[in-house]
Parts: C-alpha cells; sequence; structure tokens
C-alpha cells in the first residue's frame, strides 16, 4: 500500500471503522449502559526477536507505534496482549529487552497503557521479571461502563490459568449483573483452536464455563500471530496479528511456521487493531505495512 | 474431563513390578528430550502393540503432549517419566513439548507413527 493511500485508509478506518462486526453485545439493553469509545490491541511484539521471518524487526514495533498515534481519533487507551518481549534463557537480558520495549512504547500518545505477559516474557521464570516492569500479571479494570479482565494463562509453564486465578475470576464475575459488558483480554486462546499446534489454554474450558452465563462476553487475544475468529456459544473470541511474524492459518500446512519473510510485501499480515465498543463490537486491522 | 482420561492412562512409578507375561508385555520406546528437540523425533509403532514410553529429560522440565491420543505427561530431570499406551488408530500423531522451556521451545516436537 503506499503512503497515500494507507493514509487514506487509516482515515476511513477511524471515521468508518468496519473491517470486522461481530454480533457482539448481543443484548440490546446493554447499549443503554454506556458511551461509545475505542481502544487499540497490540499484540506479540517479541521485542529482541532476531531471525529471518522479520529482517525488518528492530523497527516494526517503531511503525505500529507511528502509525496508531497517526490514528484521527486517538484511542481510548492501549492494551497488549503478551509476548511483549521475546524469550531469553539470561535473566539480564530478558530485563534489558523489557527496559528497551518499554522506551519504545513510550511514544505513543496514548498514556493509558495496559499491558499483558506472553509465555515468552513470563513463562521462564513465573513472570519475576515482568511484574518487575510491567505490574499485575493478571488484573481487571473498567472503561466507560465495560468491566474488562485479563486473564494470565502463560506464567505457568504448563499454560494454565491455575485454580487460584479461576477462584478470583468467578469472585469477580459474582459482582456482575448477566448483562453488563465484559470484555476478557489475554495471550492464548481460552478454546482449543489447535492443540496439535499448542494454540489452547490447559484449563481454558473452565474459565468459559465462568463466562457463559454472562450474555455480553467478547475475548480478544493474540499468540497465534494471525487474526481468527471464533464463537464458543454466544461468546466471540477474536485472535490478533503479531507485529513480528505471521503464522499459518490453522490445518493449511503441518507446521505452523512462521510463514517465510517476503521482501515485495514487508509487513504483510502484521499489525495492530483499532476496537470500537458500541452497542456492537467492530474492529479495523491497522497494517504495520510501510507504503 | 478429559484430563482425567489421561491421567489413568499414566502408569505408576516403575516400583510398582506386577510380573507380566512375556506375551504381554509392553514394547518399552525411550525417548530422550532436551532442549529443544526429542530425540528420536520419529517413532513408528504398530497398531494395536501395548507399548510404554520411557521419557527422560537431559536437561530440565519439558512436556510431552500427543492431543489426538489424549496423552500428557511432564518430563522431570534425574527420573523416568513411564506412559503406557496401546495405540489403536493407523496415522500419524504429532507429539511435542507443552511446558515452555526457551528460546526453541515451539520447534520441540515429534511424530508418533501407527501403522497397520
Ligand atoms: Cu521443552
Amino acid at each position: 500500500m503506499s503512503q497515500v493511500d494507507r493514509r487514506e485508509f487509516l482515515k476511513l478506518s477511524s471515521i468508518a471503522g468496519v473491517a470486522f462486526t461481530a454480533g457482539l453485545f448481543p443484548s440490546a439493553q446493554s447499549s443503554a449502559q454506556s458511551g461509545n469509545f475505542h481502544f487499540v490491541q497490540f499484540s506479540d511484539t517479541h521485542w529482541g526477536y532476531k531471525g529471518p521471518a522479520n529482517p525488518d524487526a528492530e523497527h516494526t514495533l517503531e511503525k505500529a507505534v507511528a502509525t496508531v498515534n497517526g490514528l484521527a481519533s486517538p484511542p481510548d487507551f492501549i492494551v497488549f496482549t503478551g509476548d511483549l518481549t521475546h524469550t531469553t534463557d539470561d535473566p539480564k537480558l530478558r530485563r534489558e529487552r523489557m527496559k528497551r520495549f518499554r522506551e519504545i512504547v513510550s511514544a505513543l500518545r496514548v498514556k493509558d497503557v495496559r499491558f499483558m505477559p506472553g509465555e515468552h516474557d513470563a513463562a521462564l521464570d513465573k513472570g519475576e521479571a515482568y511484574k518487575e516492569f510491567f505490574g499485575a500479571l493478571n488484573y481487571t479494570f473498567d472503561h466507560k461502563g465495560v468491566h474488562f479482565i485479563a486473564l494470565d494463562n502463560v506464567s505457568d509453564p504448563a499454560a494454565k490459568l491455575g485454580d487460584e486465578q479461576l477462584a478470583w475470576l468467578a469472585a469477580d464475575l459474582k459482582q456482575r449483573k448477566a448483562d453488563d459488558r465484559i470484555v476478557v483480554l489475554t495471550h492464548r486462546p481460552l478454546f482449543d483452536l489447535k492443540p496439535d499446534w499448542d494454540w489452547t489454554t490447559a484449563d481454558g474450558a473452565k474459565a468459559m464455563e465462568l463466562l457463559m452465563p454472562y450474555k455480553n462476553v467478547v475475548v480478544f487475544y493474540g499468540h497465534i500471530h494471525r487474526q481468527h475468529h471464533h464463537m464458543t456459544g454466544h461468546i466471540a473470541h477474536h485472535a490478533a496479528s503479531s507485529l513480528i511474524f505471521e503464522l499459518a492459518e490453522p490445518g493449511s500446512q503441518p507446521k505452523r511456521g512462521p510463514l517465510p519473510y517476503d521482501a515485495a510485501t514487508p509487513g504483510k499480515g502484521l499489525g495492530t487493531r483499532d476496537i470500537a465498543m458500541a452497542d456492537k463490537v467492530s474492529f479495523v486491522e491497522l497494517p504495520a505495512t510501510k507504503g | 474431563m478429559k484430563r482425567r482420561t489421561m491421567a489413568a492412562l499414566l502408569i505408576g512409578s516403575a516400583a510398582g513390578g506386577v510380573a507380566r507375561l512375556a506375551a504381554d508385555a509392553p514394547v518399552e520406546i525411550r525417548i530422550a528430550a532436551r532442549k529443544f528437540e526429542f530425540h528420536p523425533n520419529k517413532v513408528a509403532v504398530k497398531r494395536g502393540q501395548p507399548l510404554t514410553l520411557v521419557l527422560m529429560s537431559e536437561d530440565r522440565i519439558h512436556g510431552f503432549k500427543v492431543p489426538d491420543l489424549g496423552l500428557r505427561a511432564e518430563i522431570v530431570p534425574g527420573q523416568e517419566t513411564r506412559v503406557a499406551l496401546t495405540p489403536e488408530k493407523v496415522g500419524s500423531f504429532t507429539f511435542f513439548c507443552d511446558v515452555f522451556c526457551g528460546d526453541g521451545h515451539e520447534e520441540m516436537d515429534g511424530t508418533l507413527i501407527v501403522e497397520a
């Protein structure tokens, strides 16, 4: 896409804003609860990755930050759904990567930024370094009448939420009404997307069971480095693109990838997304591509 | 749930030591795990043949998961992890490490080939 096309696209995105509309927040009464707003999701930035799947790895994150800073209508806040950094066995290097990552994203003009861990950030030390830099591994917050729940399915290296966190989730949900608007943010899919590619959460079904009684729930996650949309009953799950490399479409090839880098289309399949919350949830993919 | 089935498939420690008739004795297959590979990473077996997978880690804790067969175990260094199974389906089944173990974890996998 040329620079001009891209600018046009971004402008359209922020105005029209409908690349994907989930039949979401289906309960009509809920729209009366709150004002409309939008936020941006980054995922799987893997700062520190070096490899053939993205020769531009040192700049992709900066470009995405610039793209989001250029949105005609700034988002209310920004979330990062995990794998902020690429993993390393060296605790010192892990912290250097987290530090540098934090510096790069500090250029975001929107200052309300929420982080979540991925297994690359948190699985080797159970989230110790992550917590030093980014705080809690799981938490909730409320924004304009929407309840956000950030779940950690990565700091346990076996990809479990764990009974303690599930009890915490159950206690939080008890305080919600059945038609409250709830957004779940997490790194790995909470359903069995592709178990033989490890695209699952060991006890994700338990979280889904707790969420099922609530009428207006949507899940945004990462991990699989590509867009994917799935329904568990009335609950939609939307996977986000990565900013480092794309993985394969489930079942399209024996291994998940990374998909090879194509110099002719740098940044293909990479990006962030702008998520609009109204009586329906809709979002627009923002490419990381430089024209 | 599925998890319980998996647990039931894991047989107890080697110390259990019940004598078996030779004809029933499962075939032992030893698989070593280390960052970031299984050795061997291709295992061919016969359908209906009782097997004991003997899993050992050479460095750190790894996982061993075969979603298609409902098998899952953790491989702790310094001990043998024994997994019993009798494959009933012919086909190629992916096994992989599901305990995040570092930069290369995603490539730590192998194939169990069940022949007729
Ligand atoms: Cu491993």
